[in-house]
């Protein structure tokens, strides 16, 4: 067995001179397992503009990055983490498919310095694909730390391509990946050839000559590839080439290759064969090229000892959590107020500069409230997100689900489907993308119909608004953290009934990576929460501003003058101040009931009448459909367009004014559970093909809320409240 | 050679065997968990369905099933 590579030729060196007007592109897959620190390399390049968009046709998040050096245009693709090229999970098809199928130039492999044999086996695939590539070996500083070393230059000797040592967090290395990048793109292809056992070799060489008939396989590169992947059991590569008219002679000559090497290694399958060839290379060049560092007690292990401890561990989890929802609720309250002062102040502003009608009303009483109504809750949304991502990167997560995979697995769910429905607490458009690390079909379908439950932080802004106005301050963080609570078990138990009635069967198996603690760095998460701000802002500023207009629209028109005209004589008329103000009230509350979305919700109000509430919180649940946080912007301009009374100034005082108290608790049950937001529902129908269970979607949340919600409504009023 | 299942914590060895199908059993080999490899058990639950255990400087969360599948043969650490 050897492993080395041709010769590199000289013809790197010739560059620059005569150069060229346009600028080149070049563009480069960036590939590696899981928890590796690919994402943190990309955002510690220096001069890298960062784009986050969506892998074509999926709704996986793609993070690219822009730079330009020396009159090169480099983008850089960061792949979902991936094991191995034989997928696993949906989200490890998705960067197969793109190394597969897009067009690039190179691919960066990034691997782990801790787990570098481990990472090589995975390195030894990538290079079979016969790309230009180079590798990067990451955390560097932990290995050398601890009194490792990596020698860089023999295992650029060994493997064949360059080699990038780099510590993401103390910005070791990582700008030198850029130079490389242009090095090995100008360079003539030096092939990476990795050489197996000779009998494998011998196979695969059949393999290739029969595939060169083929006019799709006359690049020998491409077809030794082919042959590979086809020994590895690679089932996307059969479809391609079960379509060629060489299928027949090649099929059969597949499965005598397959015998003969099987029967040679006494293995059950050339995937296991090449397995172990690859592991014995990795072994042997973690030999030659790595200096381990002595074993000791690492600050993992000590921590596990406490944080999985199989008493403890549970305990501390839950008040993980508890922390957090306290947290979100009591800090996200402080800029809350002088947000709020700033939109009464611009709204009073335009007030007045601009004349009397409908543009100064349609600004000052229906978008600028509305959209300051939302962005209030900004930093209550952003802690929220902190607190999910410190879980999820500092590697507590994987814990979490470790100690409740027992527990999941009685509510017929798997450990693993923790992680999608923390994240559901953040937002469910990702959750639901999150859900593709489940492999099993049901196990997915399962969590993602459940997943609705946990309370986004869209939702966030309705239960802030009505628990201040409904509860006393001092449980304000309680309450919420019950909201989520509830939420989630009412997840845990429709998941259990799904799986006795709809999904028979045993859950996926269970298997994960434990990654080390570690602290995330600072800017990786601050280019996180950027990122999400900026996102909730444009949202804030496009989406519900125009719902808020269309909302504003609804409730200012059509205008009955007959109506206005003839209250104003009356208020005219009349001398005392406080009578004057009455009938400005019920004028404006007059003329809101025959408006357009007063008929609407005259409409709909039977059917939430049961639950206690008027037409507008009606009128603002079935606004919520479209996005959570427009229950708040709509109940904020309908409750000031039909409030004439400027002595109320805040929105709280409004709802209590016109809303029960148990017609609250059941606004706030229905919120949890009904269908999320337009945005997560197109999620799940683009994640999910089957008709059956799109329609069940779409149903199911919203009787259940109503029947939960009229369930608390009752009970509450028997109670006496 | 015993399975996972049947040893205690601090248990150390090597694997011998893997009875897993695929695609668990090549899930396993990518997370560094082969025939040859090194394993330290770390931990379990209280009601011991979940299992972790160590292999070249990879924590793995492995399930009651699962862990039952990997054979080791014990050195060193077992009761």
């Amino acid at each position: 067995m050897r492993y080395g590579s041709c010769e590199t030729d000289g013809s790197g060196g010739r560059n620059g001179s005569g150069a060229d007007q346009k600028v080149k592109k070049i563009r480069v897959a960036l590939a590696g397992q899981p928890n590796v620190g690919k994402s943190s390399i990309i955002n510690s390049m220096t001069g890298a503009r960062l784009h986050v968009g969506n892998f074509s046709g999926v709704t996986v998040e793609k993070k690219e990055v822009f730079i330009e050096r020396d009159g090169y245009e480099i983008e850089i693709v960061d792949l979902p983490g991936i094991y191995s090229l034989n997928a696993y999970t949906p989200e490890e098809q998705v960067a197969k498919k793109f190394l597969y199928n897009e067009d690039y130039d190179l691919i960066i492999n990034v691997a782990d310095a801790n787990t570098l044999s481990r990472n090589l086996i995975f390195t030894f695939q990538l290079m079979d694909i016969q790309k230009k590539m180079i590798l990067v070996v990451n955390m560097i500083d932990e290995v050398e730390k601890q009194g490792g070393m990596v020698d860089r230059e023999k295992l650029e000797e060994l493997l064949g391509i360059p080699v990038v040592l780099t510590s993401a967090k103390e910005h070791r290395g990582v700008d030198e990946i850029v130079d490389h990048i242009i090095e090995v793109y100008k360079s003539r292809k030096p092939k990476n050839k990795l050489f197996y056992d000779e009998r494998i070799e011998e196979q695969i060489g059949k393999l290739v000559k029969v595939l060169h008939k083929s006019p799709h396989f006359k690049d020998p590169d491409e077809a030794r590839f082919i042959a590979i992947r086809l020994l590895d059991r690679d089932e996307e590569i059969y479809k391609i080439i079960h379509d060629l008219p060489i299928f027949i002679e090649l099929h059969e000559m597949l499965g005598q290759i397959y015998r003969e090497l099987e029967m040679e290694f006494d293995e059950e399958s050339t995937s296991d064969i090449l397995s172990d060839e690859r592991y014995a290379m990795a072994k042997a060049l973690v030999l030659k090229a790595l200096k381990k560092p002595p074993k000791k007690l690492t600050v993992t292990d000590r921590l596990d000892r406490l944080l999985i401890h199989p008493i403890l561990g549970l305990p501390i989890f839950l008040f993980f959590m508890w922390l957090l929802f306290q947290v979100t609720f009591e800090v996200g309250s402080i800029p809350m107020d002088w947000i709020d002062a700033a939109f009464t102040e611009i709204s009073n502003t335009v007030k007045a500069v601009l004349p009397d009608g409908p543009i100064q009303s349609v600004l000052a009483d229906g978008i600028i409230p509305a959209v300051g109504s939302v962005i209030m809750f900004l930093p209550n949304i952003l802690i929220l997100f902190l607190g999910i991502n410190l879980l999820e990167q500092t590697g507590y997560m994987a814990r979490a689900a470790f100690l409740l995979d027992g527990f999941m697995k009685k509510f017929g769910l798997q450990g693993k489907a923790f992680i999608p429905l923390v994240s559901g607490f953040g937002c469910t458009v990702p959750a639901y993308m999150a859900a593709r690390t489940l492999k099993n079909p049901k196990d997915r379908i399962i969590t993602m119909l459940v997943l609705g439950f946990m309370s986004c932080s869209a939702r966030l802004p309705v239960y802030v608004l009505l628990i201040g106005a409904f509860f006393p301050t001092s449980h304000a963080g309680n309450i919420l953290f019950i909201i989520y609570i509830s939420g989630a078990i009412l997840g845990l138990i429709v998941a259990k009934v799904l799986r006795t009635l709809l999904f028979k069967g045993e859950p996926e198996p269970f298997v994960m990576e434990m990654p080390p603690y570690r602290f995330p760095s600072m800017k990786a998460l601050g280019v996180e929460l950027w990122i999400k701000a900026k996102l909730f802002l444009k949202k804030a500023g496009t989406f519900i501003a125009g719902a808020s207009m269309i909302i504003w629209f609804l409730s200012s028109y059509p205008h009955d003058s007959r109506l206005a005209q003839s209250y104003e004589t009356r208020i005219e008329a009349t001398v005392d101040e406080a009578k004057k103000m009455e009938l400005q009230g019920e004028l404006a509350a007059k003329e809101l009931e025959n408006s357009y979305l007063g008929t609407i919700g005259k409409t709909i109000e039977p059917i939430f009448e049961p639950l206690g509430f008027d037409w507008r919180v009606s009128v603002a649940t079935i606004a919520g459909l479209a996005a959570k946080e427009v229950v708040v912007s709509t109940l904020a301009t309908l409750y000031a367009v039909g409030d004439a009374d400027e002595k109320s100034n805040t929105l709280i005082e409004r709802l209590r004014e016109n809303i029960s108290f148990k017609a609250a608790v059941a606004l706030i049950v229905i919120i949890m559970i009904y269908s999320p937001c337009i945005a997560a529902m197109s999620t799940f129908w683009a994640e999910v093909p089957q008709w059956a269970w799109r329609g069940f979607y779409l149903v199911y949340p919203n009787v259940l809320a109503w029947l939960a919600a009229f369930g608390v409504y009752t009970l509450l009023g028997a109670l006496g409240y | 050679m015993k399975p996972l299942t049947e040893c205690t914590i601090g248990c150390e060895g090597r694997i011998v065997k893997i009875k897993a199908k695929d695609p668990i059993k090549g899930r396993l080999f990518s997370l560094g968990l082969a025939k040859g490899s090194e394993i330290k058990i770390l931990d379990h639950t209280l009601a011991k369905q979940t299992w972790e255990v160590e292999s070249d400087g990879t924590k793995i969360a492995l399930r009651e099933e699962e862990a039952a599948s990997v054979f080791m043969e014990p050195v060193g650490g077992c009761e």
